[in-house]
């Protein structure tokens, strides 16, 4: 990255704990991430990924710390405000059943009062933009929609009033592998012609790797490991990540096994 | 067949009964799903204070009717009106229940999707919550409606007239064709009602 380009994404010191939990969820998370950058972010569960995820748009607030996006801190701003800056796409897609997919992606547009006709131009821009067709898939409800299509929605409606940062909350984790390897390959395709930054959490690590500018590794709420695939790869910084790799490299070997 | 001679030479005073009765049930109806749509949006807001509106109001369920009646004379009189204040109150545990638990159950993932888009906690009420309530919401009004009909009947005991006052007047003057035909009038107007919003629910799924 040149040193023009402006910071996103600014954590500093940040630390969360749960009500009830006897260490933190998030804990002293301290790095910046550049605007365009496709960051992933690597974790088992409970390694405190998709509470970061969550504090960046206020879903959940840190004890203590702050997060900088774009030079404000979030802290002054509204959670309504900051949300509708930021695009996100959770697992489960969550897509109102009531509604059609048109409308689905119109929600946001519409909270900000856009004009019908804006509305209906970008609405038929972006189904086309995640590889569906306008006319066929638009009076749809959700309900007739495969859970590959569904996730398409969610994306669009997510990038709806082009947010210049969209966090993604294992958006493709319960697709199956043929129609997850299509979605990564659309979603990179997506983030390179856009100049977003994206913020992707996954416990995937072969997922984290091929869509990641660079990867945040996490485990028990700290950062592990902030590099670019290759050097993670390459040099990994702890015994932690180190396994995680073993763990992957271990697959590879059971694969050619079989061969 | 005494039982027909009396319907059709008093048709007036059954017609007239039940109109009333209608009247009253329908007014109370109106009344509670206002009083219980404004506890409900309060609830939402304020979780603590919903659950202490929904105890305050399975206590007063959970009181007789007929006590609860006696209960509010001292108080309001006698009359319709009573009649309407305590049919509103009994009411408010019956469509609390189901409109809470209706707006809190619908699936987390898309309240969560529709918080995270930035929705206010108004716009995430009306625009998510109840749309995807309707089910719940209508089964609490149907079940008050035909609890309603049923407690409206007691009700003439505190001189707000209706069905009910075919049973009590019929009780007094020792007139069974009377007190059968307010029971059956009841009956009827239950089951017919139930059956009816029944009938629409399922066409609504």
């Amino acid at each position: 990255m040149s040193k023009n380009t402006p910071v996103a994404i600014e954590y500093q010191n940040v630390h969360k704990r749960f009500g009830g939990a006897n260490c933190n969820a998030v804990d002293g998370v301290d790095l910046s991430i550049n605007e365009g950058e496709f960051i992933t972010i690597l974790g088992s569960s409970g390694s405190g990924k998709t509470t970061l995820l969550k504090m960046t748009n206020r879903l959940l607030d840190p004890d203590s710390g702050n997060i900088v996006l774009f030079g404000e801190n979030i802290r002054d701003v509204s959670p309504v405000q900051v949300r509708r800056r930021i695009g996100y796409v959770i697992q489960q897609v969550g897509l109102m059943p009531h509604m059609t997919v048109a409308q689905n992606i119109a929600i946001v547009p519409k909270l900000l009062r856009w004009d019908k006709k804006r509305i209906d131009s970008r609405v038929n821009e972006l189904t086309a933009l995640v590889g569906l067709e306008p006319s066929e898939f638009l009076i749809r409800y959700p309900a007739q929609l495969s859970g590959g299509q569904q996730q398409r929605i969610g994306l669009a409606r997510a990038l709806a009033v082009d947010p210049k940062i969209m966090l993604l909350d294992e958006p493709f984790g319960a697709i199956d592998a043929i129609n997850r390897l299509n979605l990564q390959d659309e979603l990179k395709r997506i983030h390179g012609g856009l100049k977003k930054t994206f913020l992707f959490v996954t416990h995937d690590i072969n997922e984290a790797l091929k869509l990641g500018t660079r990867v945040i590794v996490m485990n028990e709420g700290k950062v592990c490991q902030f590099d670019t695939p290759r050097n993670i790869v390459k040099n990994p910084a702890d015994g932690f990540v180190e396994s995680l790799i073993h763990s992957c490299r271990e697959q590879e070997k059971f694969w050619e096994g079989l061969i | 067949m005494e039982l027909l001679q009396f319907a059709q030479r008093n048709y007036s005073l059954l017609l007239r009964a039940l109109s009333e009765h209608i009247q009253m049930v329908l007014i109370s109806l109106i009344l509670s799903i206002l009083l219980a749509g404004l506890l409900t949006i309060v609830a939402m807001f304020f979780k603590r204070i919903g659950t202490l509106i929904t105890h305050l109001f399975s206590i007063v369920y959970s009181v007789p009717s007929i006590a609860l009646f006696a209960l509010m004379i001292p108080m309001l009189g006698i009359g319709r009106n009573t009649a309407i204040t305590v049919l509103v109150l009994y009411n408010q545990f019956i469509l609390l229940r189901n409109f809470i638990t209706g707006l809190n159950e619908v699936d987390p993932a898309i309240v969560e999707a529709a918080t995270g888009m930035g929705m206010t906690r108004t716009q995430l009420i009306f625009k998510v919550r109840v749309p995807l309530s309707l089910k719940p919401i209508f089964v609490g009004m149907r079940l008050a409606l035909i609890s309603t009909i049923a407690v409206a009947v007691i009700a003439a005991f505190i001189g707000a007239g209706g069905i009910g006052l075919l049973v009590t007047i019929g009780l007094e003057t020792g007139n069974n064709n009377r007190v059968l035909w307010g029971v059956i009038l009841s009956a009827v107007l239950g089951i017919v009602v139930n059956a009816t919003l029944v009938f629409i629910e399922k066409k609504i799924n």
